[in-house]
């Protein structure tokens, strides 16, 4: 067993042992991919044993909720809001834009692992459309320069942090 | 149950003295005190870096300053706001704050006594020197009920609740009983805000007449609706509202569990739920013996994981108990066999928060407002095209017209109205036409749209209505849980002839058969997701079918939104000479110099991105649209020493 796999079996172990009620599945799944940023399998296997589930059974749950995920997110998840209001202010192009610049479709995680694209139906900020999360940072009035100025942003702090890491070394 | 009122009274009245030791500290004649609103929208334009500067700058002044977070008061365009409090001054709005004017804020207007007029909305109370919030033009047709204590208190300190009249109707309700608690709100007309519009005492009355004695009552705070967020706001801004709304509910149908299932998008809002919660409970309004009154109720939070059909109420049940989303037939209904098969009472946010005033206020001060069907207030979420979006509240009944033009302050930059979406994608959008329909359950489902939870997002003339009609079609296919075939797959076979209207490829007769299609999928599902689908498609066919019509027979988009029926070219006559803003913004390189060094577009190269109108300066506006493609003027070529350039 994979050092992450331990530490996943462990973590639904402590999850069990801390709750004193019937476990709910979904709030176990939550709390999972909280900690984890995806659902990863062995979790699954481990929880669905636990629960007296099948692994079908389990999946069959997962999959349905768009919040689960079963890769692990970018280091910066982008999520580009879909709502009416974000769709009727252009926020179309704002994903295709996301999709242009980091060269993956949504739904996607650049090979460097550094960008996780997603579409989420509507976070319930209307009035700042169109939208875009950038980890948990709500980003209003987005347009397609908007994008190019946030990708410009964090590879300047990249760049910082290199230089950084040069400087220590 | 038997409880002991007498206990109870004793007890809450202890807690107004010490709410109103709280009231006289913050809010007092001599109280210094600012309230920043921190709900999402106000953090996003940074609201807390604001909080953050008036802390800082707070030993400036000689006395006590409390800064509090606070939620919404639902101007959202106005974001960040703050209400600052000092004697002889009424409490003052400021808005569009940053860091450095809260700090100007600090110094001259707590310290020196100038008020800084040029950044004030309005104050919140009547007064003799200065115009106040209820003179703004939108103030005029609100009637604040669920909206009336929100952005006004910090929603972790109960006391500031209770000092606003929170929790007074629970303390009426424990003193009524069941079958009182049921009158009153039968006779107050309260009906289900989450958009059915059920009478609210109907459900109460079936689950208590069941025999089981373990019952639940549940929030339904999964507000799935694109384009509606009045619930995250109340949940964000009066958690309070909702917990007193919950334990009255709990008292009407004896029930000593609830749950709040909130959709794991709105992060804030469980933060907020959790926080006032431990607050309540340490107040002794949660938990064993309320109040020393012998009545046991908590709460839960439940976090939904995003499913739009989990806002119908079995599947919201069949979610919790740890199942794909899916609704089942009823009866049952869930008042009679609901969460783990128990009787269970579902209401919406606002259907609770309501509560409280209506046992405290009584009845008929809820009922004298709205109409002869749809009693109290509606409140509404403007977005889209408007000038002032966010939160408004009003009697039901209020026109659209008066919604979108006198509160909403209509449409931006001079364009031209076209549609009112309301009820989200169960909803429909009516055109000019309809703006004098009445906002109330009957009347909207009468012109084909619905109240739906209250989402309202206003549509100008560069929107295309079929596609705004296949953006919900999108969503409502996306969203289908799958259990009845006409919803699972109807939708999506409109959602093909929806594509190919777009793109030009549809025939005539493709408009009947998408009607056909429609009428089966309402007819042929079970639950209200599959049921209202067809409405945006039926609602723009019926007003605007000419739409449709141009995309099939001129293959032409009258909006020019459509990408597959639109092009863009830049004007040579408005295009500057050697202005070159456009060229550096378009992705593809599309963009070229001419020989008459104006620009042009490779429509070959063009992906439609819509880059080069932001870039193009305001002054010569040279990029437009054109629809349909066949229309384009031909462009001056790429000279033939300058590929690539």
């Amino acid at each position: 067993m994979t050092e992450i796999q331990e530490e996943i079996i462990a973590w639904v172990e402590g999850y069990f042992d801390s709750i004193n009620e019937k476990p709910r599945l979904i709030s176990v799944l939550l709390a999972l991919q909280k900690k984890f940023g995806y659902l990863p399998t062995t979790g699954l296997r481990d929880i669905a044993h636990r629960m007296n589930l099948t692994p079908a059974n389990i999946y069959g749950v997962a999959t349905f909720y768009n919040q689960f995920r079963f890769q692990p997110p970018g280091r910066y998840p982008i999520k580009v809001c879909m709502g009416t209001a974000c769709h009727i202010k252009q926020g179309t192009k704002v994903l295709e834009h996301w999709e242009r610049c980091l060269e993956i479709e949504e739904g996607q995680v650049t090979a460097d692992g550094e960008y996780s694209l997603d579409r989420v139906a509507c976070v319930g900020c209307c009035t700042l459309a169109p939208v875009t999360l950038v980890g948990d940072e709500v980003i209003g009035g987005m347009a397609p320069t908007k994008v190019d100025g946030i990708l410009l942003g964090h590879k300047l702090e990249r760049q910082a942090r290199e230089s950084e890491k040069q400087k220590d070394e | 149950m038997d409880l002991n009122p007498i206990a109870a009274r004793s007890a809450f009245e202890k807690l107004v003295a010490n709410a109103a030791v709280v009231r006289e500290k913050l809010w007092g004649d001599h109280a210094y005190t600012v309230m920043v609103g921190c709900a999402t929208c106000g953090r996003s334009a940074g609201a807390l870096a604001v909080a953050e500067s008036f802390r800082r700058a707070s030993g400036k002044i000689d006395a006590v300053l409390n800064v509090l977070e606070v939620g919404c008061m639902g101007h959202c365009y106005a974001e960040p706001m703050a209400v600052i409090k000092r004697p002889d001054y009424p409490p003052m709005v400021y808005h569009h704050l940053n860091p450095i004017m809260a700090k100007n804020l600090v110094e001259r207007f707590l310290v020196e006594g100038d008020p800084l007029l040029e950044f004030f909305l309005g104050a919140t109370e009547n007064n003799d020197m200065l115009p106040t919030m209820m003179d703004l033009p939108r103030y005029g047709k609100e009637v604040r009920k669920l909206l009336k204590k929100c952005g006004m208190y910090d929603p972790a300190d109960v006391m500031q609740s209770i000092a606003l009249g929170g929790y007074a109707g629970l303390i009426e309700a424990i003193e009524m009983g069941p079958v009182r608690i049921i009158q009153v709100v039968k006779e107050s007309g309260l009906r289900g805000m989450g958009g059915a519009g059920f009478e609210a005492w109907r459900k109460f009355e079936t689950c208590r007449a069941q025999a089981e004695e373990e019952r639940y009552i549940i929030c339904n705070a999964d507000e799935g609706d694109p384009g509606a967020f009045m619930d995250r706001t109340l949940l964000e801004s009066d958690p309070h509202a909702v917990i007193e709304g919950l334990l009255i509910g709990a008292l009407a149908i004896s029930s000593n569990r609830g749950l709040i299932y909130v959709r794991a998008e709105y992060p804030l809002a469980v933060e907020m739920l959790h926080r006032a919660m431990d607050a309540a409970r340490k107040a002794g309004l949660l938990g064993e013996n309320i109040l020393g009154s012998g009545f046991r109720f908590d709460v839960e939070v439940f976090e939904g994981a995003g499913a739009f059909v989990c806002g119908e109420e079995t599947a919201l049940i069949a979610s919790i108990e740890g199942r794909r989303g899916e609704p089942r037939i009823r009866p049952p209904f869930t008042a009679q066999h609901g969460l783990y098969g128990k009787p269970t009472v579902l209401n919406n946010v606002k259907s609770l928060a309501s509560l409280g005033s209506i046992l405290s206020e009584g009845a008929d001060v809820f009922a004298n407002i709205g109409t002869p069907k749809s009693k109290g207030t509606g409140l509404f979420a403007l977005a889209g095209k408007i000038v002032n979006p966010g939160l408004v509240e009003v009697p039901m009944g209020t026109t659209l017209r008066e919604l979108v033009f006198a509160i909403g302050g209509g449409i931006p930059a001079g364009k031209k109205f076209k549609a009112v979406q309301i009820g989200g994608p169960s909803g429909g959008c009516l055109p000019e036409e309809y703006l004098d329909t009445s906002i109330d359950f009957d009347e909207l489902k009468r012109a084909g749209a619905m109240m739906g939870s209250g989402g309202l997002v206003v549509l100008d003339e560069d929107n295309c209505m079929v596609d705004t009609a296949k953006f919900f079609l999108e969503f409502t296919q996306e969203e289908s849980c799958g259990k009845c075939t006409f919803c699972r797959i109807g939708t999506r076979h409109m959602l093909d002839l929806l594509e190919k209207i777009t793109q030009g490829n549809a025939g005539i007769s493709d408009l009947d058969r998408l009607k056909e299609l429609a009428e089966d999928v309402q007819r042929g599902s079970l639950c209200n997701l599959g049921k209202t689908a067809p409405n945006p498609v039926l609602t723009t066919l019926r007003f605007f079918e000419a739409e449709y019509e141009a995309h099939i027979l001129e293959k032409r988009c009258p909006s020019k939104v459509c990408n597959a029926l639109s092009a863009y070219f830049i004007l040579p006559e408005k295009c500057a000479r050697g202005c070159d803003a456009c060229v550096g913004s378009c992705p593809p390189e599309a963009i070229y110099t001419t020989r008459k060094r104006i620009k042009a577009i490779d429509q070959s190269l063009c992906i439609k991105c819509d880059s080069c109108v932001g870039a193009c300066p305001k002054e010569y506006n040279a990029v437009i649209k054109i629809s349909p493609v066949d229309k384009l003027p031909p462009a001056e070529p790429r000279p033939e020493d300058r590929k690539g350039v």
